[in-house]
């Protein structure tokens, strides 16, 4: 029999068997969590601070070599070669740190570790969103409203618009710049990914309303900025206030070294982050959902929403550890409480599920995923670009 | 991780707060200490850790543990315990042991004395897997079971298995100080072969002669178990004596009713570790529920979604998606059993992470909600 309105050939008995099979997917996985995974995540962890602590050695060495100095090696090749190389180990580190870690530790991955230094719920990350109201938007709105429109607020974070299923206005002709925008400002972005700042912009609530919010997020910003933007170029500056006596360069000189270093580097993860994070569920094939679609959806029809909603990126495994294993995104949001690193073991099965099932299997590389993302980017900006849903599994599948 | 703006007991304006104060700034969202770590993890502030610098076996099923805590401990008295953090297969598990060596060592480091009993995984665990070398997260030194300070006391110390640990390191503690009392000793043990700590208490008794330990081997033959009888035999003067008893629960018992029958129940000290399991019950349908800090108590049916028993108890608890993915309503086990839906599986250990929205009680359970 068929009742859902789901855009597969499978009847609710189908369904439900699949739902099944995945659950035994997930119980067999979580069953077999041990001490290889925590040693997995502590190294990562250790690995994370270690490359974080270097590079801002590295930063500051890099100061030590700048022409003033009037030592041989003091001449700008190698200053900025080491400047570069600290700064791009500070990218790096930002992102491990972002997604790998914190990403999965508040979706509660490793929660059954029952570490009390590991914990969703006391984890703070390094990035201007509080990790608490992150969690909301995330793993409550985004992984179980995931791709249903008006409900899901990562559909088009309310400025784009990702699906034909939107409905077209004029102010989505600018979104190829807000598309660049959010590329580059990707950290305040989800900083400022609350439900109730949309609606503010929409009329529907005051700013009062949620004074006590801002004022939390504000104080995450603050804390960030102090870090990356005042401390570590300050502490740099000041000490060169006394060696500027005799090494002719300015102190200031050297405070906006340092904070440009940081600042690319969190711009290197903004961008990292916002394409992992876009092929996630915007590449071509994607689906995406109405409410009348999920009404009294059962849990297996939420695996198949989630199946059909995300996209995976192929990679080697250095790729699936800096894309926090969002490569596997399909797995993720089908377990999104499963540690990542286990998640590569599930992939092969769970595609084997779908290809048994005749289900889509959106896999691609990177440059294909991200590629369409773009593509569709444009071309959504315009009025059309597809029919509203038609239901067809053939509109699933990736081409 | 989260900052707790909250002046912390304890915390003081030290120079060195006032100063990771500042260098916290660098260290954001993380503390200074976690950066420290990564150098030595025995100077961390944002948790204690302890280095395990020794092994040794007492006897086949039992194992002596030095270690070496980090730089915020704070020495204990003969007879504390202490939360030992021990991973075992990937998870994190808390166990009180009581120290057993006694304070005044000079190298800064303490014992603890752990048997592997039976379905114990993980006092199995640290008899077969602990290596030199291990960090361990360990807590403060507590509880009230030590010898008064001031005032002169004729101690009985009665003692069974793995209960010999608060005991010895009292006894050592005293001799150390110079101020070693008449003092006499029962310790219970199976046999001979497996007298946790039993050479060093045979020493002691050789070399002290204020010191008489009775050694009752329950296992070999005549019945040496616990009696009013064989108590008199022994320590004639027991009902003038301060008692310190640590032992299985047979024996407290015993104890308890035979100083109450002779009415000296104050002269009687206990110390007993509460068991970190709840035994699952066979026939597991529901059972009281108690929502510890809105001191709501309820009815829950082995169905039903713990989330939803407190919302129909007029409670309003963090939840989100309602299907076990967002961990929203994620609480703390005090006490109970309760059973995962999707799995069937049963939490019974006090401190596990339940997930109301798809957890069931399973009997009578306890939640800090």
């Amino acid at each position: 029999m068929k009742t859902h309105q789901l855009p597969v050939d499978l009847t609710d008995e189908q369904i439900e068997e699949f739902g099944r099979e995945l659950d035994a997917i997930r119980d067999e996985i979580f069953d077999s969590r041990g001490e290889q995974d925590r040693a997995y995540i502590l190294k990562v962890i250790k690995t994370q601070r270690s490359l974080a602590l270097a590079a801002r050695v590295v930063i500051y060495a890099a100061l030590f070599f700048i022409p003033a100095w009037g030592h041989p090696l003091a001449v700008w090749p190698v200053m900025l070669t080491l400047l570069g190389l600290g700064t791009f180990m500070l990218g790096i580190a930002k992102i491990l740190e972002n997604m790998e870690i914190a990403h999965n530790v508040l979706h509660a991955q490793w929660d059954w570790m029952k570490d009390p230094e590991i914990q969703s719920n006391t984890w703070e990350w390094d990035t201007m969103s509080p990790s608490d109201r992150w969690m909301h938007s995330h793993n409550v709105v985004h992984h179980t409203w995931t791709n249903v429109l008006e409900k899901d607020l990562d559909v088009g974070y309310g400025i784009m618009r990702v699906t034909s299923m939107q409905k077209w206005k004029p102010a989505y002709l600018l979104q190829p710049v807000y598309f660049i925008l959010l590329m580059l400002l990707f950290e305040e972005g989800v900083a400022l990914h609350e439900q109730a700042i949309d609606d503010h912009l929409k009329g529907k609530n005051k700013f009062a309303d949620f004074k006590p919010l801002m004022k939390r997020i504000g104080y995450k910003i603050w804390r960030q900025v102090a870090k990356d933007y005042i401390a570590w170029p300050l502490a740099a500056a000041l000490v060169a206030i006394p060696i500027s006596f005799f090494v002719p360069f300015s102190p200031l000189a050297v405070f906006g070294i340092v904070a440009g270093a940081n600042a690319v580097a969190n711009l290197i993860r903004n961008i990292w982050a916002f394409v992992i994070i876009f092929c996630g569920h915007f590449p071509a094939g994607a689906h995406n959902f109405t409410l009348e679609q999920v009404e009294g959806e059962t849990r297996a029809r939420w695996y198949l929403r989630q199946l059909l909603g995300s996209c995976n990126i192929e990679g080697g495994k250095l790729f699936h550890v800096l894309s926090g294993n969002l490569s596997h995104q399909i797995e993720h949001h089908l377990f999104p409480d499963m540690c990542s690193n286990r998640y590569k073991e599930a992939s092969p099965r769970v595609r084997a599920l779908a290809d048994r099932y005749g289900l889509p299997y959106n896999s691609a590389s990177l440059f294909r995923q991200f590629g369409t993302t773009w593509l569709k980017n444009i071309r959504l900006a315009f009025p059309g670009g597809g029919e509203p849903y038609e239901g067809k599994p053939s509109q699933a599948t990736s081409p | 991780m989260r900052q707790d703006n909250r002046e912390l007991p304890g915390s003081s304006h030290s120079i060195w707060s006032r100063l990771s104060g500042i260098t916290d700034y660098f260290a954001w969202p993380l503390r200074t200490s976690h950066y420290l770590e990564l150098v030595n993890p025995l100077w961390t502030t944002h948790k204690l850790q302890a280095r395990v610098e020794k092994v040794w076996d007492e006897t086949r099923d039992a194992r002596t543990i030095t270690l070496r805590p980090g730089l915020n401990w704070r020495g204990h008295r003969a007879g504390q315990h202490v939360r030992v953090g021990i991973p075992a297969n990937g998870k994190h598990y808390t166990r009180t042991y009581t120290i057993s060596s006694p304070p005044e060592r000079d190298d800064h480091c303490f014992t603890i004395t752990v048997k592997a009993i039976d379905k114990g995984t993980i006092s199995h665990h640290i008899v077969r897997n602990i290596k030199v070398g291990d960090y361990l997260p360990i807590g403060l030194p507590q509880g009230d079971f030590y010898l008064p300070d001031a005032q002169p006391v004729q101690p009985l110390f009665i003692t069974a298995g793995s209960g010999i640990t608060p005991a010895f390191s009292m006894v050592s503690s005293l001799i150390a100080q110079g101020r070693l009392p008449d003092t006499c000793h029962l310790h219970y043990s199976p046999h001979e072969f497996d007298v946790v700590l039993g050479k060093a208490l045979k020493a002691l008794d050789a070399e002290h002669p204020r010191y008489q330990l009775h050694l009752l081997y329950t296992r070999e033959g005549a019945d040496q178990h616990f009696s009013e009888a064989q108590l008199e035999a022994l320590c004639p003067d027991w009902k003038s004596r301060d008692v310190y008893a640590c032992g299985p629960p047979s024996l407290l018992e015993a104890l308890e009713a035979c100083f109450e029958q002779a009415g000296c129940s104050r002269n009687l000290h206990i110390e007993r570790f509460r068991a970190p399991f709840t035994e699952i019950p066979a026939d597991a349908v529901g059972g009281k529920v108690r929502f510890a800090q809105s001191g709501v108590d309820t009815e829950g049916d082995s169905e039903t979604p713990l989330l939803k028993v407190a919302e129909e108890a007029g409670m309003n608890p963090p939840h989100g998606c309602r299907m076990g993915i967002c961990h929203t309503c994620n609480t703390t086990l005090v006490s109970g059993c309760v059973r995962d839906l999707r799995t069937g599986e049963v939490l019974n250990e006090a401190g596990s992470i339940v997930q109301t929205c798809i957890c069931a009680a399973a009997g009578d359970c306890e939640l800090d909600l």
